[in-house]
C-alpha cells in the first residue's frame, strides 16, 4: 500500500487519523457542493428549461455548438500545421554554428515568447483589417491563427532545440566520423530521432493551442466554441450558466483526450527506446507556457 | 511621435497588470503547494481531489474560467468578495480566476520538484520518526522548491501574460487599453510595439533574475 | 519498431486533423467566393426580437426589414448571406465592403455619419431600462444612482447614464446582453440599460414571461437607420424600399410579429430622413 517514500506504512492510529481527515474533507467538500447546488437551484439555474436544449433534440448542437467546435478545431489544426515547420526552422537556426543565424533566431523566438497571445491576436486583427483585403468572414480566423502561430512557433522552436540537444552526443560524432556534412547530420541523423522524442511535447502544445483559440472568441469576433455561448444563451432565455458549463465540459473532454494521448505516447516511447535516448516529457521543455500555462 | 499616448493611462493599465500578476502569483503558490501536498499525501480522497482538480482546470481555457468567476460566482451566486463597486469586484474575481487556473500548473511543477529529491532524504527523515507533514515541510519541500525555481519562473511569466485575459470581464489592464487605443487611434504598429515592449520589460527581467536565483539556490548533487 | 508504430499513429492523427481542416474550408468556399448573385447583409445574431440566430434561421424586426429591402433590390431570401455585425465592427464592415448594408440596431449619429451613410430611419427607439417585475424602487432615471447597472462593453447607453442621468450608478459591462440578464434575474444587477426595442425583445421571450418590465423612461431618441458605404447609390434605393414597406403595411406587420408579444409601445413609422435628436 505505502508505495510512497514520503510516509510510513500506516498503522492503526494513522489509519484512524486518515479516516478522520477523509471524513472532514468529505464534509467540507459536500457542504460546498451543497451550497453551490442550493444557490443555483434557488436562482432557477438548474431548471430543466435551461438545460433542456442540450439534452432533448439536436437543435442547440447543430445550430450553435458544432459549428463553433468546428472553427475551434480548424483554427487549432491550421495553427499547428503552420507553426510546426516554422518552429523547426527557428529551432534549428538557434543551433546554427553561424552567429548571424543563431542570434537573430534567438531574438525572434524570445521576443514572441515574451508577449501575450492576446496582444498578438489583437495586433493581427487590426493588421488584417487595415492593410489587407481579407474579408470579414475570414479575418478573425486569420488573426487568431496569426497570433497562435507567432507564439507557438517560438515555443515549438524551443521544443525542437531541446529535442535535438537531448540526443546523445555520440550521434553527432558518429555522423561526423563517417563524413556527413552538417546539413546531412541534421536532416538524416538528428531530426528523425528528435521528432519522435518531441511528439508528446508537441501533442501537449496542441492542448495549449486549443485553449488559446477561446481568446479569439471572447475578445475578437472569431465564431469558435466559446463565442457560440452568446447567441445560444440569448435564444434559450439567458441560460448562461448552462451554456458555459456545457462548453467547458467539451473543452475538458477534448483536451483531456489530447493530454492522455500525449502521456500514452510518452510511455510508449520510453518503453520502446532501445538505442537513441531521450524522450521529451510533455512538460519537460521550459519556456513560458510551453505545455504549461498559456491561456 | 508618441503623442498618440496622451490621454491614455498607459502606466496605470500596466500597473493593474502587475498587481494582478503579483496577487495571483502569491495566491497560486499557496494553493498550488497545498494541492501538491494533497496529491502526494496519504489520504486517498485528497489525492483523488488533487488529481481531478489539476486535470480539469488544466484543460479548460482560462477565458472560460475568468468569465465563469464573473457570471457564475458573482452574477449567480452573489459572491462579491467584500466589495460593492464592480471595478473592484471584477479585479478580485480576475485574481481568483487566475489563482484557480495557475495553481494547477504550480502544483505540477512542485510535484516534479518533489520527484527530484533523492529517496534517501525522505527515508532518513522517516527513520527519525517524522510524520508526513514534517517530512514534507521540513525536509522534502525546502529542497523541492530550490529545484523548481526554473519551472516556477516559467509559470510566473505565463501568468504575467495570462493577466491579459482579465480583459474579458472588463478589468482595465494592458490588453483592454490596447484594444481601446487601436479602435480610436491610427498608429497600429506603434501602439502594438508599445504594448509588446511593456510585456517584454515585465517578463524578460523576471526570467533573467529568477534564472540567476535558480542557479544560486539549486542543490548541488 | 515500436517507435515506428507510434510515429505512424501520430501521422494518422495529424492527417485526420489536416483532412478535417480541408473539409472545413471546402464547406465554406461556395458561400464566401460568392459567385452568382448574392447580397451580404449585416445583422445582430444575439438580440431576440431584432436579430437572432435560431435553429430555423434568422428572425427579428431588423431581419424582416432587411429581407424586405433585399427583395426590393432584387434579391430573394435564399440569395441573402447573413453576417454577424457586432456593434464595434459595423463601420469597418461597411467601409471595407464586407456587407452591402447593415440593419443591426444601428442608430444614426453625427459621428457615425462621418464614416458611413444611413438610409432611413425605419424605427424610432429610446434608451430605457429593464427591471425586475417586482422592483418598484426605480421610478425615474435619477433612481439609478447607487444601483447596479449593466450594459454591453463600449455601448453608448451605459456611458450616457453614467455621464448625464445617474453619475453614481455602479456600472458592470459584459460582452453580451444575455450575460446581464443572468445577473438581473439573480438580483446581482438592478437594471439593464439599452434601447427599449432590444429590451422588449428579451422581456418577451417565453422563458421570461412576467419576470421583467420596461422602465418607460425614454432617455434618448435612437433613430435606427440602415447603414451603407459612404457615397453608395444604395441609399436612395433603400429609402424607396423603406417607404414602400410602410405604405403597403408590411412595416406594421413586421412590428406586430416581432414586438407584439412584448407589449412594446412602438413609435409610429418615422419619415425617411426625419432624424429626431
Amino acid at each position: 500500500m505505502s508505495s510512497s517514500v514520503l510516509y510510513d506504512a500506516q498503522g492503526p492510529r494513522a489509519k484512524r487519523r486518515n479516516v478522520v481527515y477523509t471524513v472532514v474533507f468529505v464534509l467540507a467538500l459536500a457542504a460546498l457542493l451543497w451550497w453551490v447546488y442550493r444557490s443555483l437551484s434557488d436562482k432557477g439555474q438548474l431548471d430543466w428549461e435551461k438545460w433542456k436544449p442540450f439534452f432533448s433534440g439536436s437543435e442547440a448542437w447543430t445550430t450553435y455548438i458544432l459549428p463553433g467546435l468546428k472553427n475551434t478545431l480548424i483554427a487549432a489544426a491550421v495553427s499547428m500545421l503552420i507553426a510546426l515547420p516554422l518552429g523547426a526552422v527557428f529551432g534549428i537556426a538557434r543551433l546554427s554554428d553561424h552567429v548571424w543565424v543563431r542570434v537573430p533566431a534567438a531574438v525572434v523566438v524570445e521576443f514572441f515568447r515574451a508577449i501575450p497571445v492576446l496582444i498578438l491576436m489583437i495586433f493581427g486583427n487590426a493588421l488584417f483589417s487595415q492593410y489587407t483585403s481579407v474579408s470579414s468572414d475570414d479575418r478573425p480566423l486569420y488573426a487568431v491563427v496569426t497570433g497562435l502561430v507567432l507564439y507557438n512557433a517560438s515555443v515549438l522552436a524551443e521544443i525542437v532545440r531541446a529535442g535535438i540537444l537531448a540526443l546523445p552526443k555520440g550521434q553527432t560524432e558518429a555522423a561526423q566520423a563517417i563524413g556527413l556534412r552538417k546539413t546531412q547530420t541534421m536532416t538524416s541523423i538528428l531530426l528523425p530521432q528528435a521528432v519522435t522524442a518531441m511528439l508528446p511535447a508537441i501533442v501537449s502544445q496542441l492542448v495549449v493551442i486549443v485553449k488559446d483559440t477561446a481568446l479569439g472568441g471572447a475578445i475578437l469576433t472569431f465564431p469558435e466554441l466559446l463565442a457560440a455561448v452568446s447567441p445560444m444563451s440569448s435564444y434559450y432565455g439567458a441560460n448562461t450558466i448552462a451554456s458555459f458549463t456545457i462548453v467547458a465540459l467539451i473543452f475538458v473532454v477534448l483536451n483531456f483526450s489530447l493530454t492522455s494521448f500525449a502521456s500514452w505516447l510518452e510511455r510508449r516511447l520510453r518503453r520502446g527506446k532501445k538505442s537513441t535516448g531521450a524522450v521529451l516529457a510533455p512538460a519537460a521543455v521550459g519556456g513560458p507556457g510551453s505545455a504549461g500555462p498559456a491561456a | 511621435m508618441f503623442d498618440f499616448l496622451s490621454g491614455y493611462d498607459l502606466l496605470g493599465a500596466f500597473w493593474v497588470t502587475v498587481q494582478l500578476t503579483l496577487l495571483a502569483a502569491v495566491g497560486s503558490l499557496v494553493w498550488g503547494t497545498l494541492l501538491a501536498a494533497m496529491r502526494v499525501g496519504p489520504v486517498p480522497l485528497m489525492r483523488g481531489f488533487g488529481t481531478a482538480y489539476v486535470n480539469i482546470v488544466r484543460n479548460v481555457p482560462l477565458t472560460v474560467i475568468i468569465l465563469f468567476t464573473s457570471l457564475g460566482l458573482n452574477q449567480t451566486l452573489n459572491i462579491k468578495l467584500g466589495a460593492e463597486n464592480f471595478d473592484t469586484i471584477n479585479f478580485r474575481l480576475a485574481v481568483l480566476g487566475l489563482i484557480a487556473y495557475t495553481s494547477a500548473f504550480v502544483c505540477e511543477a512542485i510535484r516534479s520538484g518533489i520527484n527530484t529529491v533523492p529517496v534517501g532524504q525522505a527515508e532518513a527523515a522517516r527513520a527519525l520518526g517524522l510524520s508526513f507533514t514534517q517530512v514534507l515541510t521540513l525536509v522534502v519541500l525546502p529542497q523541492a522548491f530550490r529545484s523548481v525555481v526554473g519551472p516556477l519562473t516559467n509559470v510566473l511569466i505565463a501568468l504575467t501574460k495570462n493577466t491579459t485575459v482579465a480583459a474579458a470581464i472588463g478589468v482595465a489592464e494592458a490588453a483592454l487599453l490596447m484594444k481601446k487605443m487601436i479602435e480610436n487611434e491610427a498608429e497600429l504598429l506603434l501602439i502594438s510595439a508599445v504594448f509588446a515592449f511593456g510585456f517584454v520589460v515585465l517578463t524578460l527581467p523576471t526570467g533573467l533574475i529568477l534564472g540567476w536565483v535558480g542557479k544560486k539556490v539549486a542543490v548541488k548533487r | 519498431m515500436k517507435l515506428r508504430k507510434v510515429t505512424a499513429a501520430s501521422a494518422v492523427v495529424l492527417a485526420l486533423a489536416v483532412s478535417a481542416t480541408a473539409c472545413g474550408s471546402n464547406d465554406k468556399d461556395p458561400g464566401s467566393s460568392g459567385g452568382g448573385k448574392k447580397i451580404a447583409i449585416g445583422i445582430k445574431f444575439d438580440q431576440p426580437g431584432l436579430g437572432q440566430k435560431t435553429p430555423q434561421g434568422y428572425s427579428g424586426f431588423d431581419v424582416d426589414v432587411a429581407k424586405y429591402v433585399a427583395k426590393k433590390l432584387g434579391y430573394n431570401e435564399d440569395q441573402i448571406e447573413w453576417k454577424e455585425s457586432k456593434s464595434a465592427d459595423r463601420e469597418t464592415m461597411l467601409q471595407r465592403g464586407d456587407v452591402q448594408f447593415i440593419a443591426a440596431t444601428y442608430s444614426i449619429t453625427p459621428e457615425r455619419e462621418k464614416k458611413v451613410d444611413f438610409a432611413g430611419p425605419y424605427l424610432l427607439a429610446h434608451q430605457d431600462v429593464l427591471l425586475r417585475a417586482d422592483d418598484d424602487s426605480i421610478k425615474s432615471p435619477a433612481d439609478l444612482n447607487n444601483k447596479k447597472l449593466c450594459s454591453v462593453t463600449g455601448s453608448t447607453s451605459a456611458q450616457n447614464v453614467k455621464d448625464k442621468l445617474a453619475p453614481k450608478a455602479n456600472l458592470q459591462q459584459y460582452p453580451t446582453y444575455s450575460a446581464c440578464l443572468t445577473g438581473l434575474q439573480n438580483k446581482a444587477i438592478d437594471a439593464l440599460t439599452t434601447d427599449d426595442s432590444i429590451l422588449a425583445g428579451y422581456a418577451s421571450q417565453a422563458q421570461f414571461k412576467g419576470k421583467f418590465k420596461l422602465g418607460g423612461f425614454k432617455m434618448t431618441n435612437e433613430n435606427y437607420g440602415i447603414g451603407v458605404k459612404k457615397g453608395s447609390d444604395l441609399k436612395a434605393k433603400i429609402n424607396k424600399a423603406l417607404e414602400d414597406m410602410v405604405a403597403d403595411g408590411s412595416w406594421d406587420k413586421a412590428v406586430k410579429a416581432n414586438f407584439g408579444p412584448a407589449n412594446y409601445q412602438n413609435e409610429p413609422a418615422p419619415k425617411i430622413g426625419d432624424i429626431k435628436s
